[in-house]
């Protein structure tokens, strides 16, 4: 044990540094992103665990200082509102994610064929997704309005309908809107991701399943589709993040009305939260409903994985 | 089983013609082999069969039906496609069984089939992988399970043996054999391995830039090429082709040295014509092997400057007339690059090309 002598000029955190020279370096080139995520995820969701434990109002701030354990989730098990927003969202979430999933394989197809003009179809489709959910929700509020929206007037004019059809106000018929307008704004997800898996697809299966006999639709279902599971899986795991999300396009067009049949998770939220100010429940349902999300990603995952093993792909 | 027919076949790939209309006769149950170098149009001419390229003009006749606009699932053909092409998510198992299974055969058959073709290829132990778990030899038996499991009207092979080991090449070359004499399947095969053409073959069929150079029995091709491009493919090693020139009743090579002209060849060339003189390694030997035989053999000494042991054999590199040529001792007897051997040269095994179009003078 002998250092060299100006080793002990130099100072402690160098020392330090150069001790452990290889252990902490990851760590240092880490730590301005690790800080970031600190200070923007980590303690905002620390802070607002802890604020689902108390009777947190933002109108009497003291109230954070109360602490009453598990109460609040106690009271959210025999909350119908809760329940009814809750499974409206799984069912929300189900039907968006299925039939996104089939018109996005259905158009990703089509695009996959057309020869001429592809790069430009493939811009156009993009379209929708570069609008704000706002805008799109402002769009089809508009759209589907009874007395000037577009839809009434184009069926009055075709003689479909006599009468006006309250597209907005009518529970079930609002949720088929909002989903309308869900589905417009996002299926080219799901559509770009599946066009890039029939792209980085090999032709040969393909051409051996031909000559094995198959008819398309059965080169389709037995050689494709399963080459394409995993992208679907991926585009659906992005997706079921984005729609248990779904609160700016519901806000715009009903914002949960009329009389909360088309409140979801985060609408009803938001409604708890800030116009009735009791953050503390607001808290302790966010994070029922991430607990939602989570199952939905890990599910998806699982899948995902278990598809991706049987296209000999590395986990 | 049935014959297949091609027509004035042109395939163009965009303005690119690759194949320049053949035409090509394949008996039923005739096993025909298509040799030619990397390029030529081997696999092109398999898909155009199988329906997996479509004609640019020509016709395509399976049996008495004209295929052209036939999709590949109505010719029920099965085809190995010179990369596997295997389904890369189903196992092994399912890999053969698939065609069986979409034409609607029972479980028990489809089981019974597979069981058979794998422990025909050594496949037993991994019909539970996947594809991307075998090795390339692995997934080359695979892709020739596939199309063995069927009963199809014809067997397209495309190079289906280059995968494989030595020894499991030469096995299934025999499995190969074997099926075909007992199915008497209509086999239309591609290869570049001479000896794979030359054992398996009923006919050869020889091509070089999408055109046909030559059809014959293997050693018809072998006897008697019409060119010397199948000279030069057919046979290992390949022939020596030197160009020389017609001198009365020599053939004059350019350093001056001569040989006799074989009388067979006088009415078929003119005085002073260029030629290329053919002669096979097998026949141009420095020991005594050639005299036993009885052929008359004329007797040119060479300078060795490079030799090739082959165990039973011995390949021997010198010069001619300033161009390299092989010979082959039968008998080895140690030798040292710089020996000056006397070779004897077969007169009867002489073949004579004409320079300019570079056809055989005895072709017709
Ligand atoms: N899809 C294609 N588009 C354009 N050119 C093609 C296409 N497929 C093949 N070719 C060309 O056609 C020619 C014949 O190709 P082919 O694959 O039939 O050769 P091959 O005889 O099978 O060669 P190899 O022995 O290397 O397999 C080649 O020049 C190739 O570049
Ligand atoms: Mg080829």
């Amino acid at each position: 044990m002998s250092p060299s002598t100006d080793q002990e000029n130099l100072p402690a955190v160098t020392r330090l540094f150069r001790r452990h020279h290889s252990a902490l370096t990851p760590l240092l080139l880490l730590s301005p992103a690790l800080l970031i995520l600190l200070f923007v995820i980590a303690l905002p969701m620390a802070f607002s665990l802890y604020a689902s434990f108390t009777p947190y109002r933002m109108t009497r701030p003291d109230s954070i200082e109360t602490f009453i354990g598990l109460r609040n989730y106690i009271r959210l098990i025999g909350n119908d509102d809760f329940w009814a927003a809750f499974l409206r969202t799984l069912l929300f979430l189900a039907i968006a994610l299925n039939l996104e999933l089939i018109l996005g394989l259905g158009i990703a197809l089509l695009i996959d064929r057309v020869t001429l003009g592809q790069r430009l179809l493939r811009t156009i489709m993009m379209f929708p997704m570069m609008f704000s959910p706002i805008l799109v929700g402002f769009q089809f509020k508009f759209i589907f309005n009874d007395n000037i929206g577009v839809v009434n007037n184009a069926l009055q004019f075709l003689g479909l309908a006599d009468q006006a059809i309250p597209w907005l106000v009518d529970g079930t018929l609002a949720m088929g809107a909002i989903l309308f307008a869900e589905i417009w704004m996002s299926t080219s997800v799901f559509a770009i991701v599946l066009l890039a898996g029939l792209f980085a697809m090999p032709r040969d299966p393909l051409e051996a399943a031909k000559v094995d006999g198959c008819t398309p639709w059965q080169s389709f279902r037995h050689v494709t589709l399963p080459f394409l599971l995993p992208f679907a899986y991926i585009a659906m795991t992005i997706r079921s993040l984005d729609v248990a999300r779904a609160y700016d396009i519901v806000a715009i067009m009903t914002d949960g009305g009329p009389a909360g049949r088309t409140e979801l998770l985060w609408t009803l939220i938001a409604r708890v939260g800030f116009d009735n100010a009791r953050m503390g429940e607001a808290n302790a349902m966010a994070f029922m409903a991430s607990l939602l999300s989570i199952l939905f990603t890990w599910f998806l995952f699982t899948r995902l994985l278990a598809a991706r093993r049987t296209m000999g792909g590395v986990e | 089983m049935a014959a297949i027919t091609l027509e004035q076949v042109v395939k163009r790939f965009g303005r690119d013609e690759v194949i320049h209309g053949i035409d090509l006769r394949i008996a039923h149950d005739e096993f025909v082999v298509l040799v030619g170098p990397s390029g030529c149009g081997k696999s092109t001419t398999l898909r155009m069969i199988a329906g997996l390229e479509d004609l640019s003009d020509g016709t395509i006749r399976i049996g008495d039906q004209v295929v052209n606009d036939l999709p590949p699932r109505k010719r029920n053909l099965a085809m190995v496609f010179q990369n596997y092409a295997l389904y890369p998510h189903m196992n092994v198992r399912q890999n053969l069984g698939f065609g069986l299974t979409i034409a609607g055969e029972p479980k028990e058959v489809v089981a019974e089939r597979v069981q058979d073709t794998a422990a025909l290829l050594g496949l037993s132990d991994l019909l539970d992988r996947l594809p991307a778990e075998l090795s390339g030899g692995e997934r080359q038996r695979v892709a020739m399970g596939r199309a063995l499991v069927r009963r199809p009207e014809a067997f397209l092979f495309d190079e289906p043996l280059s995968n494989l080991d030595a020894k499991l090449r030469v096995q299934m070359r025999g499995e190969i054999k074997r099926l075909h004499t007992a199915v008497r399947t209509t086999i239309v095969y591609v290869t570049h391995d001479q000896v794979e053409a030359m054992t398996l073959a009923d006919r050869i069929v020889v091509m070089q830039d999408g055109r046909i150079e030559q059809i014959g029995q293997p050693m018809t091709l072998f006897d008697h090429p019409v060119n010397t491009f199948v000279a030069g493919f057919i046979g290992t090693p390949p022939m020596n082709l030197i160009p020389a020139r017609i001198a009365g009743d020599e053939i004059a090579f350019n350093d001056g040295q001569q040989i006799p002209l074989p009388d067979r060849f006088t009415a078929l060339v003119t005085e002073g014509q260029s030629v290329i003189f053919g002669l096979r390694p097998d026949h141009l030997c420095p020991d005594k092997k050639q005299r036993e035989t009885g052929t008359s053999l004329v007797e040119i000494p060479l300078k060795v400057h490079m030799i090739e042991p082959h165990g039973a054999e011995m390949l021997l590199h010198a010069r001619l007339a300033g161009q390299p040529v092989l010979g082959k001792m039968y008998a080895p007897r140690p030798v040292a690059p710089g020996d000056q051997l006397t070779f004897q040269l077969a007169l009867d095994k002489i073949h004579l090309f004409d320079a300019a179009s570079g056809r055989s003078v005895t072709a017709r």
